[in-house]
């Protein structure tokens, strides 16, 4: 299929669920998100981080000691009268759990959550050896009746509404009286379920967590299903992945402190059960009088083995699964699991998962929808960088990618490291600062040339840009040149001495800020040079090419070491480029050399906070009239808030007398590139709008952000024209 | 190790106050009795058909109450009453040890769940709690359910509460018993 034929498909997919699944999903995940916030707030950022790095550090070590970890354990297991099968894929296993079955005569089997068992599709080899299967959980029930598959790590209805699940139990059961309200399909689903709990012979579940040195089982749940499966029957089949092994029975406590607040925002999840071997429990009564209780469990490998010796894909392995990554990327709150999902799993950490479990195809199908925004950052209590995971998975499916018809047309703006066959679409916007040094100098006839219909359906059959966007108009001036031009304005002894980095963006699309910036600067007694420095590898890097972004990473730090030696800051106007400095470039440079740059380089009004705090004269800058309209309202960039520098900006803005609204939707939804793509465009749009609604929700002729992306984003939904906050404050 | 309540109530009351709070706050009904009371509290606390695991301690179950029960008096039980062998004042959690005397599906299976935990059970953090667990894995006792409010589910477009566990939850904490 031809690339364009394809993203013409992935758009209309794209379309059907924005219009039948999205607002589900999107009211699933802003609520668990404002749920998981306030119970984030309650326990405190300090008491976060701790057990953040404590649960990282048990799960390094768990999956460091893994081979050791699983002979314990299977000691353990037997110890307790329990069996330990270890199924190097999903066939050894389905085979296993179908033999365990039929040695018990099993007719019917009810189970409670687990992806794992989605992934190795246990249910329908079950099925096909003629068992009755009847999934518990509430949500996975409607899924199972319906025949679809999980849209979410631990809402596996995420995208059904009410009124939805009503029609669809109504249609399926012919109940008396038709359901309507939550606590009727609740009682309904409930005494529905107990009837098949009661009279089913194999119980199943998964598990959250397993101690090698107990061999006990950690099964977390809300509805209490788990624990009733393995009451209700003799026989317990759990299943999971061999990740999900812990050392020690001590080292479960920060994972129950943790995952009920990230999953669902509760301080604890309602069960936590602990279960080792066969329940004590006396055996449910049967025509058998021997009848005993048997414990079976089963762990995956499936690819397991393989992601622990991938350096890349092995943090994958530390994931628990608590979906927090879902909820908060702005991408998944828009299509939901069945668009940013593989075979099995969902949103950002899905993408290591399929990669590792099902392959680059599965992957790849889901990849693109992470703009590397990186809110999931923050959210994942195991501190898994998974816009890194994301990066990696598309640099790998670049490279397999066939070579396409037209790749004379940017070989000659692909450096030789990266060429081969990748999509022309992504090797477009990896050059976006070669195609901006270009669109300078031939501006305005650049931006005439790009802007005439022929061009236009060129950029968009051949490179996916979609033809509604408004594309940057580059400026003959750059801010290096405008810098070079202009007379010495330097300060008088200056307190301290900044290099201003021209990204690509500041320096030929948005100049203004830039400009801005260099005023702010010189005004709070700061000595500034604006050379002309090398691309970041931003670009490159968010379309998957990691080998171009580090030689970009290489080159910069060669341009700016001596100005960093020298005591200079690196004061950095564009907040995604702030992000490559203080977390891209640990992958790309040596440890020494991105320690240099983040711990030197600062947020432009993070730098500003700073000078302030410092005694710089804040009468330099401009605020507005106090009796006259003080407001303004502030979107913050993605990256930006991960890194922790939204309040700055605000701190700064209030502290020159602004009254400021900010908003707090995830992500403005073009991030980078992706908002240009034409599949994506329609996606990019919606979320757009949440940006848009919140910021006339606020009434303010003061539009303000920081990124560009979410500046032009804002002004394609909006009608007002965003500047970033320095353009506010800058003395003209 | 501080609690999860950034309050600053929560350092100057004790572990049982701010138990109390923690499980009002999950949906958790407590009372506070006497031992020589305890039996009467719990009475009162139970509805309708009652089924019981014998609680270990020195407070005795309600002669109302069924203990040993069938599959069926369990199926058909209002309430179902068993110790709590451990309560955790930061969460508002109370942790039932399932035996051969049924505690896993008497605390389960009937729609209210009557927990009864002495008080010098109750540890005032998850910390606190797993060295008590440490203790009982190595006295034999590996099986642990952490109660942390009722049943509940938003799988059907709100909160709703008791699915498959109980929807209502009562913790009797009984001061003075050995």
């Amino acid at each position: 299929m031809s690339s364009d034929r394809r993203r013409a498909e992935k758009a209309a997919r794209i379309r059907t669920l924005l219009d039948t699944e999205s607002d589900s999903v999107a009211a699933n995940a802003t609520h668990l998100n404002d749920r998981r916030y306030e119970a984030l707030d309650e326990l405190g950022p300090e008491r976060y981080e701790e057990l953040r790095s404590t649960v990282r550090e048990i799960k390094e070590d768990a999956i460091e000691r893994l081979p050791t970890l699983l002979d314990q354990l299977r000691a353990s297991v037997e110890a307790n009268d329990g069996e330990l099968f270890v199924a190097a894929d999903a066939a050894e296993a389905t085979e296993y759990v179908t033999s365990v079955c039929a040695a018990v005569d099993a007719e019917s089997v009810v189970k409670s959550k687990s992806m794992t068992t989605e992934e190795i599709e246990v249910n329908a080899a079950l099925e096909a050896n003629g068992l009755d299967v009847h999934e518990t959980d509430l949500g996975e029930l409607v899924i199972q009746i319906a025949g679809e598959t999980p849209s979410h790590l631990i809402g596996p209805g995420f995208h059904k509404s009410r009124a939805e699940i009503a029609r669809l139990f109504n249609e399926v059961f012919d109940p008396e009286e038709p359901l309507e309200t939550p606590e009727e399909l609740t009682a309904f689903a409930r005494d529905y379920l107990a009837e098949r709990i009661e009279a089913a012979d194999v119980g199943m579940t998964g598990a959250n967590f397993v101690v090698a040195e107990t061999g006990t089982l950690v099964l977390v749940t809300n509805e209490g299903n788990a624990r009733k499966v393995v009451e209700s029957t003799n026989h317990h089949v759990a299943v999971t992945g061999i990740e999900k092994v812990l050392p020690t029975l001590a080292s479960v406590r920060p994972f129950v402190e943790l995952i009920g607040r990230t999953a669902t925002g509760q301080s604890a999840a309602i069960y936590n059960t602990l279960i080792s071997g066969p329940v004590d429990s006396p055996p449910v009564p049967t025509e058998d009088s021997d009848a005993e209780r048997t414990f079976h469990l089963v762990l995956i490998d499936n690819g397991r083995s393989e992601m622990r010796d991938d350096p890349d894909l092995r943090e994958t392995l530390y994931c628990i699964r608590c979906g927090a990554c879902n909820n908060v990327c702005a991408n998944f709150q828009g299509v939901g699991g069945h668009g940013f999902g593989g075979e099995t799993y969902t949103g950002g950490i899905g993408t290591g998962w399929e990669a590792g479990v099902h392959g680059l195809d599965s992957a790849g199908e889901m990849n693109d929808y992470c703009t590397g925004c990186s809110r999931c950052e923050p959210a994942c209590p195991v501190k898994i960088d998974i816009p890194w995971i994301n990066t990696v998975v598309r640099d790998r499916v670049n490279a397999g990618d066939d070579p396409d018809a037209f790749d004379f047309l940017v070989d000659g703006l692909t450096p030789d490291v990266q060429s081969g066959g990748m999509d022309l679409q992504k090797r477009f916007f990896g050059n976006f600062p070669t195609l901006a040094k270009v669109g300078s100098l031939t501006a305005p006839a650049s931006n005439w040339l790009a802007g005439t219909d022929t061009a236009r359906a060129l950029l968009e059959s051949s490179f996916g840009v979609d033809g509604r966007r408004e594309l940057p108009r580059f400026r003959r001036e750059t801010l290096v040149k405008w810098f070079d031009r202009r007379a010495t304005t330097d300060p008088q002894s200056p307190e301290r001495e900044a290099v201003l980095y021209p990204d690509p963006y500041t320096n030929h699309v948005a100049v203004e800020r830039g400009k801005a910036a260099v005023r702010t600067l010189e005004a709070l007694g700061v000595a500034v040079t604006v050379p002309s420095l090398p691309p970041s590898g931003r670009a490159p890097l968010s379309q998957g090419m990691i080998t171009t972004a580090r030689q970009r990473a290489t080159d910069l730090w060669g341009a700016v070491v001596d100005d960093l030696r020298a005591g200079r800051d690196l004061v950095v106007v564009e907040p995604s480029t702030l992000a490559m400095f203080h977390r891209d470039y640990e992958h790309l440079l040596s440890a020494d050399r991105f320690d240099s740059l983040s711990d030197n380089s600062y947020e432009l009004v993070e730098y500003v906070f700073g000078l302030l705090e410092n005694g710089a004269d804040s009468t330099a800058l401009v605020g507005p009239d106090p009796d006259g309209d003080t407001t303004a309202v502030y979107h913050s960039h993605c990256q930006q808030r991960t890194l922790g520098l939204e309040a700055h900006t605000v701190a700064v803005l209030e502290d020159l007398g602004y009254d400021v609204t900010t908003t707090d939707v995830e992500c403005c939804g073009m991030a980078g590139s992706f908002g240009y793509k034409r599949e994506y465009y329609e996606l990019s749009i919606h979320l757009g709008e949440q940006v848009a609604w919140q910021l006339r929700a606020a009434n303010s002729q003061r539009v303000l952000a920081s990124g560009t992306s979410c500046v032009d984003q804002i002004d394609s939904v909006l009608d007002a024209t965003p500047r970033h906050p320095i353009e506010l404050i800058a003395p003209r | 190790m501080s609690p999860p309540e950034s309050s600053t109530e929560a350092d100057t009351r004790g572990p049982l106050e701010r138990f109390e709070a923690r499980a009002a706050a999950v949906g958790t009904e407590t009372s506070r009795v006497a031992a020589e009371t305890a039996t009467a509290a719990i009475e009162a606390a139970c509805r309708g058909a009652t089924v019981g695991s014998p609680l270990g301690s020195e407070v005795s179950l309600p002669s109302s109450v069924t203990v040993d029960p069938t599959r069926e008096e369990l199926l058909a039980a209002e309430t179902g009453v068993t110790a709590g062998t451990l309560a955790i004042a930061a969460y508002g959690t109370v942790v039932v040890t399932p035996s051969p005397n049924q505690e896993g599906a008497v605390s389960l299976f009937p729609p209210r769940h009557v927990a009864v935990v002495r008080a010098a059970d109750v540890v005032p953090d998850m910390a606190a709690a797993f060295d008590r667990l440490a203790e009982a894995f190595a006295a034999g006792r590996d099986d642990a359910v952490f109660v942390t409010g009722p049943s509940a589910t938003a799988d059907m477009g709100e909160l709703v509460q008791g699915v498959h566990g109980p929807a209502e939850m009562h913790v009797v904490v009984v001061e003075g018993s050995a």
